[in-house]
């Protein structure tokens, strides 16, 4: 289990408890955060659960990206040196604390 | 102006299956899909990666269960209307007239939402100054490459129709290419002659920028390009290009009338019928207790969507219920010699 802070772009906050596994995708979408929309449904087939992870240290500590993240990076709304797919991040305890940044819009 | 029992919008494995209850259950259709092709999400975003939960069929890909439902649907003969999008609905004496982009024209007494997620669009420039130039010079793809000749173009991507059309455009213009990063996810010869033309001073090659800004006074005279960091560049521009990929948008579906729940239209189980006499919505964009945006559930849906349809469709008379093992009608409109 760990808390996830999802912070929209207008700068409301929103924190979840999100079990082990699941990604920080679906503990948006679980929690009827909105901000994510996940189009694809967690297939790496869209960036519509694009974020950002402004905190450097939360960013070097996340699992590195797998092939074809950073693929999928370059057809999201604005995507940065710092942005995620959020679907790829899979939540352990390892990840209690970690807050995300959603961009302006997804599509 | 087209008659038809039904007009199916999105080409996707529910509308195929849908248009094969239609066929047999002896109603004609129409399809129309603004991608070029058959198939929807299977085909545009997961042509290759296999699929588990097709009743009866163990694994299969995007692209294979299209090419069955393709082949499944074909003794029908229905026409499809790709690269194309219905844009307007009027209802005229309980019939529904239909108006696509392209300027086709439909009268039916039913449509079928079929629509998945939305229609793939191109993403467009986050900045709003590019939209005063787009489709005239800030384009997202291209019809006549002629327009370029001796012109300066800069071309904003890393997938395979950015590097494509760097190379090809090398030849006659002048041509940068921005890309947000320094890989490239293009096919690997195309990356390898970019980094030739870029050595050799053909094209100029920016990566780690993205559009800031793009300038001009009646015609467009400059992008401008920003780093993470900050700096910005200036560069003469006649043309920009952006080539992100594909997004999906529910357009027009949007101004309808039909009660969306988020990115989703409320329908009823017993037919799927929505708030809207005659028009239906099934798959991925129709919403109610329960649902499952599952493939499997698409074909359930526009199963019971089709006799919804029959009903408006002939008015007159009675469905029957048959099964294809068993009807000699059925057996008819399949095209099926015993």
């Amino acid at each position: 289990m760990a808390k996830i802070k999802y912070i929209e772009f207008n700068g409301t906050e929103h924190e979840a408890d999100v079990a082990n596994g699941l990604s920080v995708m679906e503990g948006a979408i679980q929690n009827d955060i909105p901000g994510i929309d996940a189009d694809c449904g967690g297939g790496m087939s869209c960036a519509t659960c694009h974020v950002y992870i402004n905190d450097d240290e939360w960013l070097r500590k996340l699992p590195e990206k797998e092939m074809g993240e950073d693929d999928m990076l370059d057809q999201a709304f604005e995507p940065k040196s710092n942005s995620r797919l959020s679907c790829q991040l899979i939540v352990s305890d390892d990840l209690d604390g970690l807050t995300v940044h959603m961009p302006e819009k997804q599509v | 102006m087209i008659k038809t029992d039904v007009v199916i919008i999105g080409a996707g494995p529910t509308g195929l299956f849908c248009a094969h209850q239609l066929g047999i259950i002896g109603l004609k259709c129409e399809i129309v899909d603004n991608l070029d092709k058959i198939g929807g999400q299977c085909i545009e975003l997961y042509p290759d990666k296999p699929i588990y939960d097709i009743p009866a069929v163990p694994k299969c890909t995007g692209e294979e269960l299209t090419n069955n439902l393709i082949e499944q649907i074909k003794p029908f003969n229905f026409n499809f209307h790709l690269s194309d999008r219905v844009q307007e609905l009027k209802n005229e004496n309980n019939k529904w007239l239909v108006k696509t982009l392209n300027g086709k024209e439909f009268e039916t007494p039913n449509i079928v939402i079929a629509g998945g997620v939305g229609s793939f669009e191109p993403r467009k420039f986050p900045t709003k100054s590019a939209e005063k130039y787009d489709g005239k010079s800030v384009l997202y793809s291209i019809k006549d490459k002629n327009i370029f000749k001796d012109k300066s173009v800069v071309i904003f991507g890393g997938g395979d129709s950015a590097l494509d059309w760097a190379i090809e455009l090398s030849n006659s213009s002048k041509v940068t290419l921005v890309h947000r990063r320094d890989e490239f996810r293009g096919a690997p010869a195309s990356v390898q002659k970019i980094k030739e033309l870029s050595d050799n001073k053909t094209i100029d090659l920016i990566t780690k920028y993205s559009i800031k800004d793009v300038k001009g006074n009646g015609s467009l005279e400059s992008v401008e390009i920003k780093s993470e960091s900050g700096e910005s560049k200036v560069i003469k521009a006649d043309y920009v290009l952006g080539f992100f990929g594909l997004i999906m948008q529910l357009g027009p579906i949007a101004e309808w009338g039909l009660n969306l729940n988020k990115k989703t239209i409320p329908v009823n189980t017993e037919n799927f019928e929505t708030n809207k006499k005659g028009i239906f919505a099934i798959g991925d964009i129709c919403t109610y207790p329960g649902k499952l945006k599952l493939i499997l559930s698409g074909f359930h849906e526009g199963a019971l969507a089709a006799r919804g349809c029959f009903k408006y469709a002939r008015p007159d008379e009675k469905y029957r219920f048959e099964f294809t093992t068993a009807s000699s009608t059925i057996k008819d409109r399949l095209g099926v010699k015993e």
